[in-house]
């Protein structure tokens, strides 16, 4: 009777390990990498055409490149030519903004975020006191940046560079979401009007490119004015912009409205909200929250559409880089220049995309 | 173009009612506005402060200083290729001088007039030196990069016609496509203006590899440009350019214009200085005009010289574009 396997147990034995193929690193490759076979030769592939490109890429961007020359032909290397950074960064960013007042665009570009922050998240001390700096803060911009008020004035003319892009896209961005909040609305009132010219703004927006908006803003526009009224270039592109970007808008919320149950309009009404209180309280809330996706990616959209304003003749980051590698000194630069521009776009709707992920797993939270 | 065209005659007439004298707009406006590339190797591109500078863009300081006295009043618009004949007919500029070919249409049909040829360009094809070919006629079979849309196109598909060989074009969108297509060796031969050609293999690193064929198989005179209608701007307009390519034909350069000034024992020349005569009073300018255009940046010579010519990196020789006594077809009427 007395056999060990009757011997009450009175404490759980340690558990043992777990094999040492399933976990550490060792784990994590087996069940990341090499979970079956059609994934082992994936997983080889791709390690094979990275040990490929990333050496070549770091040796073409840093190992054999070269920063230091006064023109192309100092450039000796077989990599990256960046020589001409030194020079032209100011260029890149400013456009053809004066050098000596240059820093009227640093201070705006530093308080632009105060301004955005307190819209972007909460929780931030004194975000009613910095939601009313936002509001004045496109009149301290547009002073500091063009000029008056005892500052010397800027024609539009001399913006350009990677401020030229942010000045148009966050222009645009903050713009055509409260029109493209009303369009869509508009497009689904009950009122013949209202709705008949929401859906003919949105279709005709819609149905012609960026690029002949552009074009039209620029020669058409000029001749119907009267002779002495003349509208400026960036304030036509930002108007031209925002009206595009708010036809997508208007679709993107259109989306978002169609996916809240009718049960909740109904209940909206049962409490006895007005219209505008259903909207603003039940509605739209909820229908924003859907649509973050494709209101980011209409931003991201608009943000790239910016290089479009060569058309016009004006010079953003890109219209720079072709600008320069026409000069002789910096002639077939064209890889180089390219990389550059194309990193100020990565960083920019990177970061974009990064808090709409942000923001949709913090409503989320909200939610549940 | 043809779209366009409707649209820009009909332009054109409505500015040409809105303005009738360009140079007053221009001297009321205190600066010239002149229409140039968005950046084309050594016509138009920036420089490290971020101004113009170019061969076009010295056309522009000239005429600017010509009228205004300063080769600094100038706007710049920059222009594509699509853009540019709308903002010359709509008056967003007074002069366009963007590398335009002067052809009978764009004269004609668009209405506007061209004051002269600053740039008689011309389409050629580079290769590589060990296809062994030495003439573009010997190119039977080879492939060659093109750029779509553009004369170059049709000039090529004419030239293979007319001298019955074959080729095998490679279609690019854009002049960087084309040079990193040919480096690739996606194609045997890249063919554009020679101009352009010189710019592209100034980029090459192996470039004493690469040959430029003798043939120029089109004519593509480039020049500046303004609305019809106004003829005494036109005429201004001409006659900068004349006086550009008839001080380099007199000798008179940025160097010794002061000395010259003092009077010399050509007529010619005192007449163009204005210090005999009043040819300046008749244009509605100032006596010394062009004394001032040719301070702003030198004499034709020394304008092509600075930004295309054998000591730049595009080291363009000057070919057709030298004087008419000088082996070229350079040829400016006398001022008198």
């Amino acid at each position: 009777m007395n056999s060990p396997s009757n011997e009450a147990i009175t404490q759980y034995k340690e558990a043992r390990p777990p094999p040492i193929a399933s976990v550490g690193i060792i784990g994590w490759l087996r069940h990341n990498l090499f979970s079956s076979v059609s994934n082992t030769i994936l997983t080889l592939v791709s390690i094979y055409l990275l040990s490929i490109a990333i050496p070549a890429i770091v040796d073409w961007v840093i190992l054999s490149s070269q920063i230091s020359g006064d023109t192309r032909f100092d450039c000796k290397v077989e990599g990256a030519c960046w020589a001409w950074i030194d020079q032209r960064l100011g260029q890149f960013l400013f456009g053809f903004y004066p050098a000596s007042e240059r820093w009227r665009v640093v201070i705006a570009f530093i308080l632009l975020f105060p301004a955005l922050i307190p819209w972007l998240t909460h929780g931030i001390p004194g975000q009613r006191y910095l939601r009313w700096f936002s509001v004045a803060y496109p009149v301290i911009a547009t002073i500091l940046l063009a000029g008056g008020f005892g500052l010397q004035e800027v024609p539009t003319d001399k913006f350009g560079g990677f401020m030229l892009n942010l000045i148009v896209g966050l222009s645009g961005i903050v713009l055509s979401l409260p029109v493209g909040i009303v369009l869509a609305l508009g497009r689904q009132s009950k009122l013949p009007l209202i709705r008949w010219f929401s859906i003919g703004f949105i279709e005709a927006v819609r149905g012609v490119p960026l690029i002949t908006l552009l074009f039209v803003s620029n020669i058409l526009l000029p001749i119907f004015l009267p002779p002495d009224v003349t509208l400026d270039s960036i304030i036509r592109v930002i108007i031209m912009v925002t009206a595009f970007a708010s036809a997508y808008m208007a679709e993107v919320i259109r989306g978002g409205l169609q996916a809240i149950p009718s049960g909740q309009y109904e209940a909206a009404d049962a409490m006895g909200l007005n219209y505008w209180k259903s909207m603003r309280l039940i509605i739209l809330p909820q229908a924003l929250r859907v649509s973050i996706p494709g209101i980011v990616n209409t931003f991201i959209g608009l943000f790239k559409d910016t290089t479009l304003v060569i058309v016009i003749g004006l010079f953003d980051i890109l219209g720079i880089a072709n600008a320069m590698v026409s000069n002789p000194d910096w002639l077939g630069l064209s890889t180089e220049t390219y990389v550059f521009v194309a990193a100020f776009f990565f960083a920019v709707c990177f970061s974009m995309s990064r808090y709409s992920m942000w923001l949709e797993r913090r409503l989320a939270r909200q939610r549940h | 173009m043809k779209r366009f065209s409707l649209l820009i005659a009909a332009m054109t007439l409505i500015s040409g009612v809105a303005s009738a004298g360009t140079l007053d707009d221009v001297k009321k406006r205190g600066a010239l506005q002149c229409g140039i590339n968005t950046g084309l190797a050594g016509f138009a591109y920036t420089d490290d402060n971020g101004k113009w500078a170019g061969f076009d863009v010295a056309y522009c300081r000239a005429l600017a200083s010509a009228v205004l006295g300063n080769p600094d009043k100038v706007k710049y618009v920059n222009l594509t290729g699509k853009n540019r004949f709308p903002a010359l007919a709509s008056g967003e500029i007074d002069v366009l001088s963007r590398n335009t070919t002067w052809t009978f249409s764009r004269d004609v049909k668009l209405g506007f007039t061209f004051v002269g040829v600053s740039y008689y360009d011309g389409q050629g094809f580079i290769g590589r030196k060990k296809l062994g070919v030495k003439s573009a006629k010997e190119l039977d079979g080879a492939s060659i990069c093109i750029q779509t849309g553009t004369t170059t196109e049709l000039n090529l598909a004419d030239f293979f016609r007319v001298n019955k060989i074959k080729y095998e074009p490679v279609p690019i969108e854009t002049n960087e496509e084309a040079r990193k297509a040919y480096l690739a060796e996606r194609c045997d031969v890249y063919t554009t203006d020679a101009s352009g050609l010189a710019a592209t293999k100034s980029t090459f690193a192996d470039a004493d590899k690469h040959m430029v064929f003798p043939e120029i198989i089109s004519k593509e005179p480039l020049g500046p440009l303004v609305r019809q209608g106004d003829d005494a701007w036109a005429d201004i307009a001409r006659w900068t350019l004349n006086a550009l390519i008839n001080a380099e034909e007199y000798g008179v350069t940025s160097g010794n214009i002061d000395k010259m000034l003092k009077g010399t024992k050509n007529p010619e020349i005192n007449r163009m200085l204005g210090t005999e005569g009043s040819l300046g009073e008749m244009l509605g300018l100032q006596k010394d005009w062009a004394v001032k255009a040719l301070k702003a940046g030198g004499n034709y010579g020394e304008i092509f010289d600075r930004y295309l010519g054998e000591k730049t990196p595009l080291g363009l020789s000057r070919g057709l574009n030298a004087l008419w006594n000088n082996g070229g077809v350079l040829y400016a009427p006398p001022m008198r």
